[in-house]
């Protein structure tokens, strides 16, 4: 038993099943990330959370308490929307308060917690402002006082930074991830940013179609993806992903791969049970990171593949300098130091960390376990 | 063309610019000439009027007309003036607009933000209520307010009229919600507002330029109704527009066209106040919501 429990909850409009057996369980004080593209059903998974929506079938609880049918305002929950949804009408400190007002607070007591709140996002001096009158980044903050004050069970945030330019959007997330370390709240947030599910979670919900694709902590999603569809939609740029053969080389399994001319290359495998493999095609999966120079290759790795192939294309981003090649007839994009001295045209020699690769069933797009 | 003139992408000299000009002064003229003559008629003695000098100043400016026209002037049988029929008009139109408004108000926001089945049907009915003339409905809304036991009185008037006006103002409120965020009644929701709490205190202080245009037309409509007033409200009971009828087309005695001048500005001087006080919030109002969506 979690703090919030999804117990095998679907969701149906009319004939169509939108949202397929969800079970998730979120412990007291954990950041739960919903996180797919658009139309998988994630928001509509947290509006059933609120209470915004019904739920089809199955259980929601909070706290042991069934919250199917309990109306969004006895669920002891706050949320905070992407359009922030500040009453226009109505000053900044009256946004905070409304809820409080609803619900009986006396008057000195909401004044109190509405300063706490106001000082605790500093955002004090704008009090008495309408919401019209304030940026983005404060509105934001306004939005979010307004779901502290309540002193809920449970947050729910609805994609709360997707109207935030870049550089806001980081110093949002960073506070945000704060907030959580400071007062040790149980969030559930809706993104269909990975970044920010990486950075934010410490559990993610990778959703799709209406399905939950892979329920894990953010290493366990990013390492160990359960499908191509976590593979590639979580980290930026995608995981690679590349037909290859399975063959045996001194017993053990390596992937066969071709290169840009046609001939072929080996890379030995860290998962001995691909052995089992052996003749069959596979679709290996390589995250841009490990795929390097020699110089940067992971030290800590046992198992170092060595790779020569033609570069197409490079693209210096600053920080790091995105290599690309031809590899088993895709195109796939290395991750190298800026430094790394490479000419679009030539040929190199990559180091691939095989320890972090991960190969993929072509029929089912599942991850082969180990 | 001068330097200093801003260069737009239509390119008039001068002599167009005054000529275009002189032309919107003839019209703005040839519009007004009803008004001018309708002011220039209510304060001349009625020899002056019959006298020929129709367009003329008067020689000798009196505001006996507007007096009569209030105070004595006989209206069908009794020479009251036109001023407790003025009262009886304020009396059935303010509960009507307010009412009609206000139910208008509160169909739209459920047929926006409290969706449900065949809401859309619904509310494709409700919008006929825009083009049914008047006549079709005579005979049925007299036989319900008999039924009702209203008929001939002032309340009957009120119904009828709001009934009739359902339809327009659920129409600019629902177009206005329409595009109110809905984010904002489900915080309301999660906050612990209810229903009419978020009507009240969410939807309605921000529904200003659509309530003025609402009001505004169904001001003008009930204000100016004839045939309604003509039908289901009876001798004293009668509307303004009904009793300057009865003034105009009394068959006996002299024709007092000062004094019926007078009458129909009287008649029409509120709703002119109403443009004149709100008239900025109406365009404003009908960009703002009702033409969208």
């Amino acid at each position: 038993m979690g703090f919030l429990d999804i117990d095998n909850t679907t969701k149906s409009y009319g004939a169509v099943e939108v949202l397929h057996k969800v079970d998730i369980s979120v412990e007291e004080g954990k950041f739960l990330v919903l996180v797919g593209p658009s139309g998988c059903g994630k928001s509509t998974l947290l509006n059933m959370i609120a209470g915004l929506e019904d739920i089809t079938s199955g259980e929601i609880r909070i706290k042991d308490v069934v919250m199917n049918g309990v109306h969004p305002s006895k669920r002891n929950i706050a949320m905070v929307f992407q359009s922030y949804a500040l009453y226009p009408n109505m000053t900044v400190g009256q946004n905070i308060t409304f809820g409080l007002e609803m619900h009986g607070t006396p008057k000195a007591e909401r004044e109190k917690a509405m300063h706490d709140v106001a000082k605790l996002l500093q955002i004090e001096q704008l009090l008495d402002r309408k919401p019209g009158a304030l940026s983005g980044g404060q509105r934001q903050r306004v939005a979010m006082g307004r779901a502290l004050v309540r002193n809920p069970d449970v947050f729910l945030f609805d994609e709360p930074l997707s109207n935030l330019d870049a550089k806001l959007r980081v110093d949002m997330r960073t506070e945000i991830k704060k907030l959580h370390q400071n007062l040790g709240t149980t969030i559930v947030y809706v993104t269909h940013d990975q970044i920010e599910a990486m950075t934010l979670s410490t559990r993610i919900a990778v959703m799709n179609g209406g399905y939950v694709q892979q329920l894990g902590t953010p290493q366990e999603i990013y390492d160990t993806p359960a499908n191509i569809f976590v593979a590639t939609f979580m980290g930026s740029p995608a995981m690679n992903v590349v037909p290859a053969t399975v063959r045996l080389a001194n017993g053990r399994p390596v992937a066969e791969v071709a290169l840009h001319d046609g001939s072929l290359a080996e890379l030995p495998f860290s998962q001995d049970n691909l052995a089992a493999w052996e003749g069959r095609d596979i679709l290996l999966g390589i995250r841009p990171e490990t795929i390097t120079d020699e110089d940067a290759a992971d030290r800590k790795s046992s198992n170092i593949a060595h790779l020569t192939n033609r570069i197409v294309v490079t693209e210096p981003a600053g920080s790091d300098t995105f290599v690309s090649m031809t590899l088993g007839g895709k195109d796939v994009i290395a991750r190298m130091r800026s430094d790394a001295e490479v000419r679009p045209g030539a040929d190199f020699t990559f180091a691939v960390n095989m320890e972090k690769a991960v190969a993929f069933d072509p029929a089912s797009k599942n991850r082969i376990v180990p | 063309m001068s330097v200093a003139m801003q260069d737009t992408a239509i390119r008039t000299g001068r002599a167009v610019r005054v000529l275009i000009y002189l032309f919107l002064l003839l019209f703005a003229l040839f519009y007004l000439l009803p008004l001018y003559v309708m002011l220039v008629n209510s304060v001349k003695p009625l020899s002056e009027i019959t006298g020929g000098g129709m367009m003329a100043l008067p020689e000798v400016w009196t505001i006996e007309p507007w007096l009569k026209a209030w105070s004595t002037a006989q209206i069908g049988v009794e020479p009251t003036g036109l001023k407790p029929y003025f009262w009886n008009s304020i009396s059935m139109v303010v509960p009507a607009v307010a009412i009609s408004t206000i139910l208008g108000a509160l169909n739209g926001y459920v047929l926006t933000k409290w969706r449900f089945r065949y809401d859309t049907i619904l509310f494709g009915l409700m919008l006929f209520a825009c083009f049914i003339p008047f006549q079709i409905v005579l005979i049925p809304m007299a036989a319900v307010l008999g039924f009702l036991g209203l008929a001939g009185t002032a309340s009957g008037l009120v119904l009828v009229h709001v009934v009739y006006g359902i339809g327009f103002s659920t129409l600019y409120f629902r177009n206005y919600y329409a595009v109110f965020p809905t984010e904002l009644v489900r915080a309301a929701q999660i906050d612990g507002a209810s229903f009419f709490k978020i009507f009240w205190r969410i939807l309605l202080p921000s529904s200003g330029p659509i309530a003025v245009v609402c009001i505004i037309w169904q001001f003008t409509n009930i204000w100016n109704d004839f045939l309604f007033g003509a039908s289901f409200a009876s001798g004293d009971g009668a509307p303004m527009t009904v009793a300057l009828n009865n003034l105009v087309q009394s068959s006996t005695g002299v024709k007092e066209y000062n004094v019926h001048f007078a009458g129909a500005i009287l008649a029409a001087l509120p709703t002119l106040l109403v443009y004149i006080v709100a008239g900025r919030y109406f365009v404003r109002g009908l960009m703002a919501g009702s033409v969208k969506g």
